[in-house]
């Protein structure tokens, strides 16, 4: 038997929670006040996920960066994967919220897009 | 001179959506007046998602949600200025900027809304000892710097500060390959959202150190480390805690400050506990026809509100310029007292008012299993049992016009924390 321990994310209690597991199946959770310490505890210790969120450089755009982000939530410990398959990524301008900057990042089988428009300078 | 019915200090959430609500409302000429390059304000560098659940019912980037308002904007043909600076607001409604393609600008107003936004506590503010050297920066100027221009300020990082904006700096950095060795907070608790500790700093193993500050910055040129000091209950460092870490960067997120010069220099009375303007349920200010909304009114956690916020003032300007003052009824005050610190509005008018208002407020101190109370005059009209209250989150009653104009002789509204 495995023990976890987490903070909920819920509501600003932050409840610390005790998560029990044999193998991968969740046994119990311990430690939550209401019914979300719950679902946030087995969704965290069986598939965390998070959004990620970068910018890459532009050229030719009026600013010099554009902000990116993964399209949908990926595995936590792709996070990094992420973050080193958008080294020394440059697109030119314009670029429009939701392009896709880099397609499948990651082997993640989600794609990075841009959240910001640029414009072009010419 | 040129003439407008409504002009608004700052292109940021606040003032695109005061904008957008004052066009709607039957405004007919409406300038906005933004200092930076661009629209969107502070959301531009808050390239993290999060924002817009109340809103849009998902959850968007900072510049995604900016870009919802500045399209709006664009579609009611609303006018701006861009890389041009208020300077100065006269109680006639005259305007005084510049910028460097027309000079200095002349404009008369009907009615001025007040969306300036706020900036960060500074290391001269924050009486931290040590040299002036290179490497210490505020977290938002940190966050400019990467997110937008592209730069890494720093390697190895310390963060004094636990609100959001230094909690995401901490993820930030670390993404970008730099080390960030610790979190340190003067107060006991966070004032960062739990969401934000977990995603930004357990995730990544980042310590937080609540009850401790800077107490000393080494380096002459350039950062070389700091020592943390654990402090005692009334905030002052304990002798033999100290801690040294190497570090050649110190973030710092203590704190956000309404920008209020051009607002004092326009007399308009300033809360002493939020460093914004007093207002009364329209959101006006003492100056008659000038409004405030946003971070330069009181600092919110969530964008959702400043734009809610926002979109009162500017209905509540353009009515101002086409029906001129409201008469009638009274400005009943509000008191915040035992644990509530202040609520915007502060006075609130039971006649003039909407059927139903939402008074925002902060609190003081953590509590737990307490009750939101609200009294009229000495009857409790609202007593909301709620688990846990704390600094860094903003609250809110909403009050209704019935309650109000039923209470008869109201002379004054109380909020405050009753703990179980």
């Amino acid at each position: 038997m495995e023990t976890r321990e987490l903070t909920c994310i819920g509501c600003p209690m932050g409840c610390p929670l005790t998560v029990e597991l044999n193998q991968k199946e969740v046994v119990s959770v311990t430690g939550n006040t209401c019914k979300r310490g719950e679902v946030y505890a087995k969704k965290e210790v069986t598939n965390p996920t998070r959004i990620v969120t970068s910018s890459v450089m532009v050229e030719g755009g009026n600013l010099a960066a554009v902000s990116v982000k993964t399209k949908e939530d990926i595995p936590k410990e792709k996070i990094f994967d992420c973050m080193k398959a958008l080294k020394g990524v440059k697109v030119q301008a314009p670029v429009h919220i939701g392009d896709v900057i880099v397609k499948n990042v990651a082997d993640t089988g989600v794609d990075m897009v841009a959240t910001k428009n640029i414009t072009s300078l010419s | 001179m040129l003439n407008y019915d409504i002009v608004i200090a700052g292109g940021g959430p606040a003032g695109l959506a005061a904008a957008i609500s004052a066009k709607r409302n039957g405004a007919q000429s409406i300038l906005v007046i933004e200092r930076d390059k661009e629209l969107g304000g502070i959301l531009n560098q808050c390239i993290h998602n999060g924002f817009g659940l109340h809103t849009f019912q998902e959850e968007l980037t900072g510049p995604e949600y900016a870009e919802r308002f500045i399209r709006q904007l664009l579609e009611e043909k609303i006018e701006y200025k861009l890389n041009t600076m208020v300077l100065d607001i006269s109680e006639e409604k005259k305007i005084t900027a510049m910028n460097r393609e027309e000079g200095i600008l002349e404009i008369q107003a009907k009615a001025v809304i007040l969306a300036m936004g706020c900036r960060e506590r500074s290391r001269g503010a924050l009486n931290i000892p040590g040299y002036r050297p290179a490497g210490i920066y505020s977290a938002g100027t940190a966050q400019r710097l990467v997110n937008m221009e592209g730069y890494l300020p720093g390697r190895e990082v310390v963060i004094l500060g636990s609100g959001d904006i230094g909690l995401i700096m901490a993820r930030r950095m670390t993404l970008e390959g730099a080390k960030v060795k610790v979190v340190a907070e003067l107060l006991p608790y966070s004032g960062g959202l739990k969401r934000n500790i977990v995603q930004c700093l357990d995730d990544f193993g980042i310590p937080l150190k609540l009850s401790h500050t800077v107490v000393d910055i080494d380096g002459k040129e350039r950062v070389k480390g700091i020592t943390l000091a654990q402090v005692d209950e009334n905030r002052r460092p304990i002798p033999g805690t100290e801690e040294h870490y190497t570090c050649d960067t110190l973030l710092l997120s203590c704190g956000l400050i309404p920008e209020n010069e051009i607002s004092r220099a326009l007399g308009v009375e300033i809360s002493p506990v939020t460093s914004g303007p007093l207002v009364n349920e329209c959101l006006e200010t003492n100056v008659e026809g000038v409004f405030a909304c946003g971070n330069v009114l009181h600092v919110h956690d969530l964008v959702d509100f400043v734009s809610q916020e926002a979109t009162a003032a500017g209905k509540h300007a353009a009515e101002y310029v086409l029906h001129g003052k409201a008469k009638g009824g009274k400005d009943i005050p509000i008191q915040a007292v035992e644990g509530a610190r202040y609520t915007v509005p502060k006075t609130i008018n039971p006649e003039r008012m909407d059927e139903k208002h939402t008074v925002r407020f902060r609190v003081g101190d953590v509590y737990k299993n307490c009750f939101v109370s609200v009294y009229l005059d000495n009857e409790r009209i609202i007593h909301k049992k709620r688990p846990v209250v704390a600094p860094g989150e903003m609250e809110e009653v909403v009050l209704t016009k019935e309650q109000l104009m039923s209470h008869s002789g109201l002379s004054q509204i109380t909020v405050k924390i009753e703990e179980a």
